[in-house]
């Protein structure tokens, strides 16, 4: 599993990429129909091929959080224009087979902790939907009591660390978590998600060595959707092969595709048994994309209408929907089930932040040392 | 004279001092093709090309430490950060080396760079992105820290900014990009770093405020006129090195005076300034110094938290109103 560590050569057009300044990215005017079908055929043959690992109501529960969490997100865009939430609010449309995945495959008392794109792990994680949209609308009643908003959910009783607004912060601090495990001599794991940019800091670096020196049972999941806000990985990343930056401190690494939730939980698991049972790290890189702006303010003109659609086109939902199908794990009836579920546990939470009171003014003294 | 924007003047500000001179560049997250997160680089990428003008990864120590290492050779650097928030990652390369390189080099390495970016409270982005940078920097000899509240400031500040010879911190601030002004559109037009500039005239009372508290100060300073109390209003632009014979004059004369700032009070610049008045004129205080500052406590997220954390209108006025024993 550990790849050599070897000096490898970068992909190819790196080279140019790593001058500086823009590179101008020839930008296919429409998408490739025919082949984009083809392409989803294999990727489904494949995802068919895991299904049978499963029974049918674990495979419906992934397909229930991820349309929760397609639906939250969609309804966070709606209320961030109207004004009920405020500040910077990243979206995780898109990305949903990633958090869904991962957290399929560890237990509930290991620990998980990410970025400012957040809502998506903290669903998953089991934070009730309530506490999250009254979060985002700034209420008393949120997961961080309206002081974190969008980009700092956290949520002790689910082992959830938050959300970091910090580019790679969370990095060193889940490395942390993972190395308390193994001084209290407990078999939790800890699950760190962080982006493709944040790879480029040297928190990432200095984590990875520690990780692996010292043998903590950490899983960095490098959720790589291939921009960091407006610039490409190519570029801003000399050796864009996220997974073998871990050839450089000998650690575990593989690499999947994050459109396909099945796959990201098979890997998960093998990497979450290398941490409980033997202390050891792993690197993910998870191949994804986010079909929003970088954030409710990003206009996203840096991106081509072609590539935009060729991923959509491979939506983890739609794939994952389609392999159910084919293999009648997953009808009509039952699909509209979930969809009536999600969506009253959507109107339920908004409702709930809508009516929840705002925190109290002397809120904004408190929460600063532990025993005040 | 044009009126313009803050985001438009410091972007004139920068292009002619790329114009002016090959060693000045520009880099940091997003400055090129993205024209900048809040724009403020609009247009300097097709004008100046990709070497001039740099995105960078999101590696701020790194950058950062670039560009002190290109000043010590003959560049004159300008390094983006986002926001100020981002530049805790690269206080390293800032204190350690740009601050300390001349002088621990025998005078041999001066370090010609601006550090700049927007600094403070944006629009409840809570804690890790609503700090207000400058009394970190300004603790540190061998910087000098600048603060524009004005577009013709801005504009004038950045480009003497640009040419000075040392590092220099230059905080702009997210909530003011779009306030608008006159600016003089000369190409020789710079503002002297280290100069105050009295931004209303008063006798009562002297209301110091810098960056995004001096708009609120001139606003607290139009009601307290209506209530009969005229105060000055003293805005020292940079905070490193402090022009404080501005500052001490005008208490002088007034005799009061309350420091508003949009930081924490703790060790914070207001209580330098006030430990300044104290110590050179105390004898003309009519009532202890009084500071308005931002809540001693974390940004948080929540509206109504966040907008009892930043001081305001009223704020400003009720501390004049102490002053002055008027209540
Ligand atoms: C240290 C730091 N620098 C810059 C930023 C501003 N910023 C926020 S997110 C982001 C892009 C990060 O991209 P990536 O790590 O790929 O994660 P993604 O947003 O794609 O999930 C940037 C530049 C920040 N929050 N922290
Ligand atoms: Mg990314």
């Amino acid at each position: 599993m550990t790849k050599q560590a070897t000096p490898t050569p970068s992909r190819a057009g790196a080279e140019e990429a790593s001058s500086t300044g823009v590179i101008e990215k020839e930008t296919v005017e429409t998408a490739d129909r025919a082949q984009l079908q083809r392409e989803h055929e294999e990727k489904k043959a494949e995802q068919k091929g895991r299904i049978e690992e499963l029974d049918a109501e674990t495979l419906l529960k992934l397909l229930h959080q991820m349309i929760l969490i397609r639906r939250f997100e969609e309804k966070c865009a709606e209320s961030y224009s109207l004004g009920k939430i405020g500040g910077f609010c990243h979206l995780y449309i898109g990305q949903e087979a990633v958090a869904v995945g991962a957290l399929a495959a560890i237990r509930e008392d290991d620990y998980v902790l990410t970025s400012y794109r957040d809502h998506g792990h903290a669903l998953v994680r089991g934070t009730s939907p309530d506490e999250i949209m009254a979060e985002l609308y700034g209420k008393a009643s949120g997961c961080s009591a309206g002081k974190g908003g969008s980009m700092h959910l956290f949520d002790a009783e689910k082992n959830f660390l938050g959300g970091h607004a910090i580019v790679g912060g969370q990095i060193p601090l889940a490395t942390g978590v993972a190395f308390a495990s193994k001084y209290k001599g407990t078999d939790q794991v800890t699950l760190c998600f962080f982006g493709e940019a944040a790879v480029n800091q040297g928190a990432f670096h200095e984590s990875m060595n520690m990780a692996q020196l010292w043998r903590l049972p950490c899983i960095y999941i490098c959720e790589n959707n291939q921009y960091g806000m407006g610039t490409s990985l190519e570029r801003a990343m000399s050796l864009q092969d996220v997974s073998q930056k871990a050839c450089a401190y000998e650690l575990a690494s593989e690499f999947i595709d994050g459109m396909d939730v099945l796959a990201v939980r098979e890997v998960v698991a093998r990497a979450a048994e290398r941490a409980r049972k033997h202390y050891l790290p792993t690197l993910l890189e998870v191949r994804t994309y986010r079909f929003m702006g970088h954030s409710m303010s990003d206009p996203g003109n840096y991106r081509s209408r072609a590539e935009i659609e060729k991923y959509q086109e491979r939506d983890p939902i739609k794939l994952f929907t389609a392999s159910l199908r084919e293999k009648n794990i997953l009808d009509d009836n039952r699909l509209a089930e979930i969809e009536n579920e999600v969506r009253e546990a959507i109107e339920h939470a908004t409702r709930f932040a809508d009516e929840s009171p705002e925190p109290d003014p002397k809120e904004l003294y408190t929460h600063i040392y532990a025993n005040q | 004279m044009a009126v313009m924007t803050m985001r438009e003047a410091l972007n004139q500000a920068l292009r002619e001092e790329l114009q002016r001179d090959e060693k000045v560049f520009l880099m940091g997250e997003e400055v090129a093709a993205y024209q900048g997160a809040y724009k403020v680089s609009k247009g300097l990428l097709e004008e100046f090309g990709n070497k001039r003008v740099i995105d960078t990864p999101i590696t701020e120590l790194g950058f950062a430490g670039l560009g002190v290492g290109a000043a010590m050779v003959g560049l004159r650097p300008i390094v983006e950060f986002m926001t100020f928030n981002f530049s805790i990652l690269a206080t390293d390369q800032i204190i350690n080396s740009a601050a300390k390189m001349l002088y621990m080099s025998g005078g041999q390495y001066n370090i010609p760079i601006v550090f700049r970016g927007p600094n403070g409270s944006a629009f409840q982005v809570s804690s890790q992105h609503s700090q207000a940078m400058e009394s970190w920097y300004a603790y540190f000899p061998g910087i000098k820290v600048v603060m524009p509240s004005t577009p013709a400031d801005a504009k004038g500040l950045l480009k003497s900014a640009i040419r000075d010879d040392d590092p220099v911190i230059f905080l702009e601030q997210e909530r003011m990009y779009g306030n608008k002004g006159e600016v003089p559109e000369d190409e020789d037009f710079t503002i002297p770093l280290g100069v105050a500039d009295v931004k209303r005239e008063g006798k009562d009372a002297t209301i110091v405020a810098r960056s995004l508290m001096v708009p609120v100060a001139l606003k607290a300073a139009e009601e307290l006129e209506k209530q009969g109390v005229s105060c000055e209003v003293i805005d020292p632009r940079t905070i490193r090195p402090l022009d404080i014979e501005t500052i001490i004059n005008s208490v002088k004369k007034t005799n009061r005076v309350v420091i508003a700032e949009e930081s924490h009070p703790f060790c914070g610049v207001g209580a330098e300034i006030s430990a300044e008045i104290m110590e050179r004129a105390f004898d003309f205080l009519d009532a202890p110094v009084r500071r308005v500052s931002g809540a001693d406590v974390p940004m948080p997220y929540a509206k109504n938290l966040e907008k009892l954390a930043i001081p305001d209108i009223n704020t400003i006025v009720k501390a004049v109103r102490e002053v002055a024993y008027l209540d």
